[in-house]
């Protein structure tokens, strides 16, 4: 399994997720700056993510887009903050409205990607940080993605079974 | 010892495990039931009935009650749902990226 850690903490509002990558730190870099290599894993299967403009250099805004099942798109945006290629990148995640634009008032969470190499593999190190309770809340009611809307129509489909 | 969002998905798997236990779940999701009750629409013991509502309540989907002699059984919607979001929102979407991760590196350029 290549996940290795997956912590939550309520005090300050931080998920880290550790994983160990069969594969060089430069490879593991490449995915994450090659949009078509990156929209292949960030949104699960039934949430295909588009990566429309995406560029690991600080200051550059990436825009993406995940498409349900029933063909409604949810936007998102990157906004990077920090770069060390290969050993990592840090930038800002939130959702956008229908236009693409950042959507006013939604929670951003803060990431730190960080790459190091162990052996031939890599171990990956994964934090977000959420500015408040009310925006982790905010982000547990309405699904941090997709993957938790999916979850709680399985849910209702699950109740109503 | 904190209980990690790990240990909650072990037991909320575990509870979910069982086809007996799912469908104690969903009787109770739709109304409050009395453990006996429960009893009768299975073929097996009170005491069998009794160890899998033990098993929800300690994962915290049900919550029970006592009338009388009667303990009164009733699933906790929200907390099927705060567990289901906790566990969808961080865990399934980040283990499904991770291991797409993997497949895609696995693949080779």
């Amino acid at each position: 399994m290549p996940v290795t850690g997956f912590t939550t903490d309520a005090n300050t509002r931080t998920i880290t997720i550790t994983a160990h990558f069969a594969a060089p730190v430069e490879r593991v870099w490449a995915l994450y700056a090659d949009p078509r290599q990156l929209e292949q894993v960030w949104g699960p299967p039934t949430f295909p993510a588009t990566f429309v403009e995406h560029e690991l250099t600080v200051g550059k805004r990436s825009a993406y887009y995940m498409t349900g099942p029933d063909g409604e798109k949810f936007g998102g945006w990157w906004r990077i903050t920090a770069v060390d290629e290969p050993h990592g990148f840090e930038f800002d995640d939130g959702f956008a409205d229908a236009d693409g634009n950042d959507a006013p008032g939604m929670p951003v969470s803060h990431n730190a990607y960080r790459f190091s190499v162990d052996g031939d593999g890599t171990n990956a190190h994964y934090t977000s940080v959420y500015d408040s309770a009310e925006d982790l809340q905010k982000v547990l009611e309405m699904g941090v993605e997709e993957g938790a809307t999916l979850a709680i129509n399985q849910i209702d489909a699950y109740l109503a079974a | 010892m904190t209980e990690t969002s790990e240990d909650r998905a072990d037991a909320l798997f575990h509870a979910l495990s069982d086809r007996t236990r799912r469908d104690i779940l969903r009787r109770v999701l739709a109304g409050e039931h009395s453990v006996s009750v429960l009893a009768a629409k299975y073929d097996m013991s009170f005491a069998a009935v009794q160890k899998h509502v033990a098993v929800l309540e300690r994962a915290g989907l049900i919550t029970k009650r006592r009338v009388g002699r009667e303990a009164l059984a009733s699933g906790d919607v929200e907390a099927v749902r705060s567990v289901a979001s906790m566990l969808d929102e961080f865990e399934t979407v980040w283990r499904g990226r991770i291991n797409r991760i993997d497949s895609l590196l696995a693949q080779g350029d």
